[in-house]
C-alpha cells in the first residue's frame, strides 16, 4: 500500500513536470524555427524600408508598412476595446453584484462573441464597410479588429476582477466611498494586474489577426498616414511573401513573424514589469 | 461562572452598573427589523436600543444572525439582492432604512470592522486618508495630521511613522487590523461596528484592539460581535444574546451572565466556558 502511493505519487509529478517542460518546449521550438528560418533575410532594410517595386517577387525593400500598419491596428483596437472593456467590466462586477442572473448571461454573451472566429468578424467588418460606403482603411480595420478583441478585454478582466474579496469592496463602501468611487479607486487597483493581462492578450491577439483585417484594412505598399487609407499587417505580410514560389521571397515572411514575435515579447515583458510595479499595494 | 465573572472584570460591578443606567440613551434603536433571504428568515423581529458611549456586545451561535445586524446598520445588505430587509433603524432618531438619504453619508457614520482586515490595495497613509479625501479634504497638511492623531488613537504610529508610504499589505494581520479601525475612525463616525474583529489575531494583538475600543467608548458606541464569551465578560457594558435570528435575551452583562434567564442561554454559557 505503501509503495503504491509511492509510484502514484512519483508517476503524477513525472506525468506533470512532462507536460509543463514539453509545453515550453513547444514554444522555444516555434521560436527556434522561425529564428533559425527567418534570422539569414533579417536586415535593416526589412525593418526600415517599404516594399519597392517588385518586391513580392525578390525586389528591394523591406515590410515597414505591415510593421507600422500593425502597430497603428493593434493599438488602436487595444485604445478603443479598453476604454469600453475596462468600465464595462466594472460594471459588471460593482453595480451587477446583486443581479447574479443578469451577470452570468453578459458573460455569457460575452464568451460567445470571444469564440466567434476572426473571419466573421472580418466579413461583419466588410458588410459594414459597404453599408457606411466606407473603403478598406486604417479606421476600418481599427474597428474591426477592436470589435473581435472587446470580448477577450472585458472577460478577462471581469476574471480577475470576480476574484477580489468582496470583503475589500465592502470596506471601501462602508467608508462612505460610492460605487463609482470603489470602482475607479480600489477594485480597478487592486485589479491592475489583471487589466493589464488583459489589454496584453487583446493586444497580442489584435496584432496577430489576419482573417479581421483582409478585407476591412486592405493591403498597401505605403505606410498609412491618414485613417482612411488602407494599411498593411504584418499577419498580411507573412501571408503574401509565404505564398512567393521565390526561396528569397519566403525567407523574407520568416524574417517578419521574427519580427511579429519579438513585438508580441518585448510588449509582454514591459507590460509585466510595469503592472509588477503597479501591484506592490495589492492585498493578497 | 460569577467566579469568572468578576475575575475578569476589573470594575467593581455597582460601579459599572452605575455607568450604564446613566448612559443608556441610545444612539441606534432598531423596531421589528425582519430579514429574509429566499426562504430563509435571517433576523425575526428584532427590537433592539443600543446605548451610546458603551460597549454592546452581540453574542450568539454561528448563523444566528449577528453580522446580518450588522451589515443592515450599514446598509451592506443592499450589495445582496437575496436580502429582504423590513423595519425600521433610527440612528438619533432618524430612520435610516426608509429614507431616501444618501447611503454613503448613512455609513459615514460607522465604521466597519470584519473578521479578517481587509486595507486597501494603497499605502499606509492613503488607507487612512482615503475616508478623509472622499470627505473633499485636499490640505496635505490637515490630512497628515488626520492620519497621525487617527493612527496614534489606535496604538499604530510608533510601529509605523517611518514607513507611511510603505504598502499596508506589508503589515502583519494584528497592525492591519489597527489600520482598518484607524482608517474607519478617520471618517469621524459616531459608531463602530465590529464582527469579531480579533478573531483571526494572536493575543497581544487582540489586547491592543480591546484596550483600544476601552478607550474608543468614550467617544464613540460601539457594537461588537464576539464568540468569545472571556472577550465579551471583559468587554461588554450590554449584551444581547441572540439564537436563531432573534433576540432570546439582553441586558447588563452581570445580570445577563450570572442569572440566564433562559435554557439557550444557559447553554449557550456552559458551553462557552
Amino acid at each position: 500500500m505503501k509503495y503504491r502511493k509511492r509510484f502514484e505519487e512519483l508517476f503524477f509529478k513525472i506525468i506533470s513536470a512532462l507536460m509543463t517542460y514539453a509545453l515550453i518546449a513547444v514554444l522555444v521550438f516555434i521560436i527556434g524555427v522561425i529564428f533559425y528560418k527567418g534570422i539569414s533575410a533579417l536586415s535593416w532594410d526589412i525593418l526600415l524600408k517599404t516594399p519597392k517595386g517588385g518586391y513580392y517577387y525578390g525586389g528591394e525593400g523591406g515590410v515597414l508598412n505591415a510593421i507600422i500598419g500593425s502597430l497603428y491596428i493593434a493599438s488602436g483596437a487595444t485604445f478603443i476595446a479598453m476604454i469600453i472593456g475596462m468600465p464595462a467590466a466594472l460594471y459588471l462586477n460593482v453595480y451587477l453584484m446583486r443581479y447574479k442572473r443578469t451577470q452570468n448571461t453578459i458573460r455569457f454573451l460575452l464568451d460567445t462573441l470571444w469564440g466567434i472566429p476572426s473571419i466573421v468578424y472580418g466579413a461583419f467588418g466588410f458588410a459594414m464597410m459597404l453599408f457606411l460606403g466606407m473603403n478598406a482603411s486604417l479606421l476600418a480595420g481599427i474597428i474591426t479588429v477592436s470589435l473581435l478583441v472587446l470580448p477577450i478585454m472585458v472577460r478577462t478582466f471581469d476574471e480577475i476582477l470576480s476574484t477580489i474579496p468582496k470583503g475589500l469592496m465592502e470596506a471601501s463602501l462602508a467608508l462612505g466611498s460610492t460605487r463609482c468611487e470603489t470602482a475607479y479607486k480600489i477594485m480597478l487597483k487592486q485589479g491592475f494586474q489583471g487589466f493589464i493581462t488583459a489589454v496584453l492578450l487583446c493586444f497580442g491577439r489584435a496584432i496577430g489577426d489576419a482573417a479581421s483585417v483582409l478585407f476591412t484594412a486592405g493591403y498597401s505598399d505605403q505606410i498609412p498616414v491618414n485613417l482612411d487609407e488602407p494599411a498593411a499587417t504584418l499577419p498580411l505580410a507573412i501571408f503574401f511573401q509565404l505564398s512567393s514560389p521565390i526561396p528569397e521571397v519566403r525567407e523574407r515572411a520568416f524574417a517578419s513573424a521574427l519580427i511579429l514575435t519579438t513585438i508580441i515579447l518585448v510588449i509582454s515583458l514591459s507590460a509585466r514589469l510595469f503592472s509588477m510595479r503597479f501591484s506592490q499595494t495589492n492585498i493578497r | 461562572m460569577s467566579i469568572l465573572l468578576q475575575e475578569i472584570r476589573k470594575q467593581p460591578i455597582e460601579t459599572s452598573s452605575i455607568t450604564v443606567t446613566k448612559n443608556l440613551t441610545p444612539v441606534l434603536r432598531m423596531e421589528n427589523l425582519h430579514v429574509y433571504a429566499d426562504h430563509l428568515h435571517i433576523l425575526n423581529d428584532v427590537n433592539l436600543l443600543i446605548p451610546r458611549n458603551q460597549i454592546t456586545v452581540l453574542l450568539g451561535p454561528s448563523g444566528c444572525g449577528k453580522t446580518t445586524l450588522l451589515k443592515c446598520i450599514n446598509k451592506l445588505t443592499d450589495l445582496y439582492k437575496e436580502l429582504k430587509v423590513s423595519g425600521r433603524i433610527f440612528i438619533d432618531d432618524k430612520d435610516i432604512l426608509n429614507t431616501s438619504k444618501n447611503v454613503p453619508d448613512i455609513r459615514r457614520k460607522m465604521g466597519l470592522l470584519s473578521q479578517r482586515p481587509y486595507p486597501l490595495p494603497l499605502s499606509i497613509f492613503k488607507n487612512v486618508a482615503y475616508g478623509i479625501k472622499l470627505k473633499g479634504v485636499r490640505d496635505k497638511k490637515l490630512l497628515a495630521f488626520n492620519v497621525e492623531k487617527h493612527l496614534r488613537e489606535v496604538g499604530l504610529w510608533e510601529e509605523v511613522k517611518n514607513r507611511l508610504n510603505e504598502p499596508a499589505s506589508c503589515l502583519s494581520i494584528g497592525q492591519q487590523q489597527r489600520l482598518c479601525l484607524a482608517r474607519g475612525l478617520a471618517v469621524k463616525p459616531t459608531i463602530i461596528l465590529a464582527d469579531e474583529p480579533t478573531s483571526a489575531l494572536d493575543p497581544k494583538s487582540s489586547n491592543i484592539i480591546e484596550r483600544s475600543f476601552g478607550e474608543l467608548k468614550k467617544n464613540y458606541t460601539i457594537i461588537l460581535v464576539t464568540h468569545s464569551l472571556r472577550q465579551a465578560m471583559r468587554m461588554a457594558d450590554y449584551v444581547v444574546f441572540m439564537s436563531e435570528g432573534s433576540i432570546v435575551e439582553q441586558g447588563l452583562p452581570e445580570i445577563l451572565f450570572n442569572r440566564p434567564e433562559t435554557a439557550q442561554l444557559r447553554d449557550y454559557l456552559k458551553e462557552g466556558c
